[in-house]
């Protein structure tokens, strides 16, 4: 049963990863993000993290993909980006390769790996508990041994809050400022 | 040793940490060939997500719930850097409407 919910699921997980890269419209590219972050969530299900599951979906497709179109929205960007332009010769093929040399290096360590690629002592003081519920044995352990980790992430979202308010103020004097200098073509060539 | 030679039935672990790898890759090849700012940070969200689901095998593999605890600080994480990232969109676009990757390369609005 578990491995027909993760084949499944990753199937869902990869075609909505594809989706995000591949959508010329950028709507179908956060729609592709739900799937996604749906999949995860259910992946985290299957291994016992029920409390995990559900704030993946409430946090990421409820609140973080609805940020994301709603600025999409607002901005109206959501005109079709014309993929087949490619300004930087050699970009994707260079992207490609990058990528293929991140995934063959983790895949070589997994294949010599195998079932014990992951190397360090089981936990002695917060291991998976049964008799504990799973949001019981996260809130005590968030609350104990995090604490600290704890506080300081508040500190981190009011420095965020902040940081949103300050960024997209309008000034009071408002107005475009010129193009920049070296945007511009010919004066490039120019200083150059 | 082959990734075939993990077993199936039972789900072997290793199967997530192989698919949190190739959402990885995804997210980065996205993150480098996309322009348009708002995919991008859909790519990083993309590569965040794998990294929690590899952080949650962890902690199954080794029975430790601190694999679980410190996917809520990712997401804290990734809540803040969206929130910043959309404020400095939302201020580019309104100075330099349809401005992608490549238009604010210099950070100047």
């Amino acid at each position: 049963m578990e491995t027909a919910i993760f084949i499944v699921c990753a199937a869902v997980v990869l075609t909505g990863a594809v989706g995000v890269v591949i959508s010329r419209n950028p709507v179908h590219s956060a729609l592709s993000l739900v799937a996604t972050l749906f999949g995860v969530a259910v992946l985290f299900l299957n291994q016992n993290a029920q409390l995990l599951a559900a704030v993946q979906v409430v946090v990421y497709t409820g609140a973080i993909v609805v940020l994301i179109l709603f600025v999409l929205m607002l901005l109206g960007v959501d005109q079709e980006d014309d993929l087949a332009d490619e300004p930087i010769i050699g970009q994707r093929i260079l992207a490609g390769l990058a990528g293929l040399a991140l995934l063959g290096s983790v895949l070589v360590i997994f294949i010599r790996g195998g079932e014990q690629v992951v190397t360090g002592q089981h936990s002695a003081t917060a291991a998976l508990s049964k008799d504990l519920s799973n949001i019981a044995q996260l809130g005590r352990t968030l609350f104990t041994t995090w604490i600290f980790a704890f506080e300081i992430t508040a500190g981190l979202l009011t420095i965020a809050v902040i940081g949103a308010v300050v960024l997209s103020r309008r000034p009071d004097s408002y107005e475009p400022i010129p193009e920049p200098e070296s945007m511009d073509d010919d004066t490039a060539e120019e200083l150059a | 040793m082959t990734l075939a030679s993990l077993s199936i039935v039972p789900l072997s672990p290793v199967w997530y940490l192989v698919l949190g790898a190739f959402l990885f890759t995804i997210g980065a090849v996205g993150l480098l060939i996309r322009r348009n700012p708002l995919v991008m940070l859909m790519c990083v969200e993309l590569m965040l997500n794998a990294v929690t689901l590899t952080f949650v095998t962890f902690g199954t593999m080794l029975n430790d719930i601190g694999g679980q605890v410190i996917v809520f600080f990712v997401l804290v994480v990734a809540a803040a850097e969206v929130v910043v990232g959309l404020a400095i969109i939302v201020a580019v676009s309104r100075r330099r409407p349809g401005a992608n990757a490549d238009d604010i390369s210099l950070l100047r609005g």
